[in-house]
């Protein structure tokens, strides 16, 4: 319990602090760099390296990058058709969510295919 | 366009917002977490990079532009639009950084301490990130927008 109460509060620190960063940044497309930051990564990758030792953390960071790769797909999608059709940000932004599962799991197991 | 720093900004961020983002920023880490205990690291990883909180942010980069246009008189409502396409233009360049933070972390960590991997990470991140930009930023600048100067 002590360790996850740590954990919510690390996230909220870090996502927080890279959101707001965000903010006072400009021009917009500057600011946007912090949506991709590391937030996530940063509060839980020092726990588990305590907790479960450096392999482990290796792995999920191994693992990390297909998800990478998925986000930038994902939001150069959002980025274009927000553009070019002008929609709602949100409706666009959650409607394109498969595209990031999508790319993530398919990379993934193609590297279980061909590891490494 | 040069990077500037506007902290009148924050002064736009209600105290609910702020809230609302430390509140979603921890439940994603604990479902990180969660999801690596039930199905392990592999699968975990995958969601060290999900973009939990990429649709409010964009949600709230188009709501304040909104707010500002309309404050000036405007309708605002595509130039808020744009504001998040812009917005989500760097999300995809800062991609290419997250990728860099983790190739650095899988590659170094069985190698080196974790506090020198975690600095070079970061470090990997910004330089990409930052790079990637200046390197992309006067097509992104030259794009076909309305946005204000606001």
């Amino acid at each position: 319990m002590h360790d996850l109460l740590i954990r919510f509060l690390i996230g909220g620190v870090v996502v927080s602090s890279f959101s707001l960063l965000g903010e006072i940044f400009q021009p917009k497309s500057f600011a946007g760099l912090f949506g991709a930051a590391p937030s996530i990564a940063l509060a839980t990758l020092g726990l588990t390296i305590v907790r479960h030792g450096h392999a482990y953390a290796a792995i999920e960071a191994q693992s990390m990058l297909p998800g990478a790769i998925a986000f930038f797909f994902y939001a150069s999608a959002v980025s274009r058709i927000l553009r070019h059709y002008k929609t709602h940000a949100l409706v666009t932004t959650l409607a394109l969510m498969p595209v990031w599962f999508g790319i993530a799991f398919g990379l993934h197991t193609l590297l279980m295919r061909w590891p490494v | 366009m040069m990077v500037r720093i506007r902290l009148a900004a924050l002064k736009d961020i209600k105290p609910q917002e702020v809230v609302q983002r430390f509140l979603f920023g921890g439940a994603c880490s604990l479902a990180a977490y969660e999801i690596a205990q039930r199905f392990g690291p592999v699968i975990g990883g995958l969601f060290l990079a999900f973009p939990a909180i990429f649709p409010a942010s964009a949600s709230l980069v188009e709501k304040h532009h909104r707010e500002n246009v309309q404050a000036a008189g405007g309708d605002g409502v595509t130039e808020g639009r744009l504001a998040a396409a812009m917005d989500a233009a760097g999300a995809a360049i800062g991609c290419i950084g997250l990728m860099g933070f983790a190739l650095v972390m899988w590659r170094e960590l069985p190698l080196q301490p974790a506090g020198l991997v975690l600095a070079e990470s970061l470090l990997a991140w910004v330089v990409l990130a930052a790079g990637f930009w200046l390197y992309r930023r006067r097509r992104i600048d030259s794009e076909p927008t309305v946005l204000p100067k606001v």
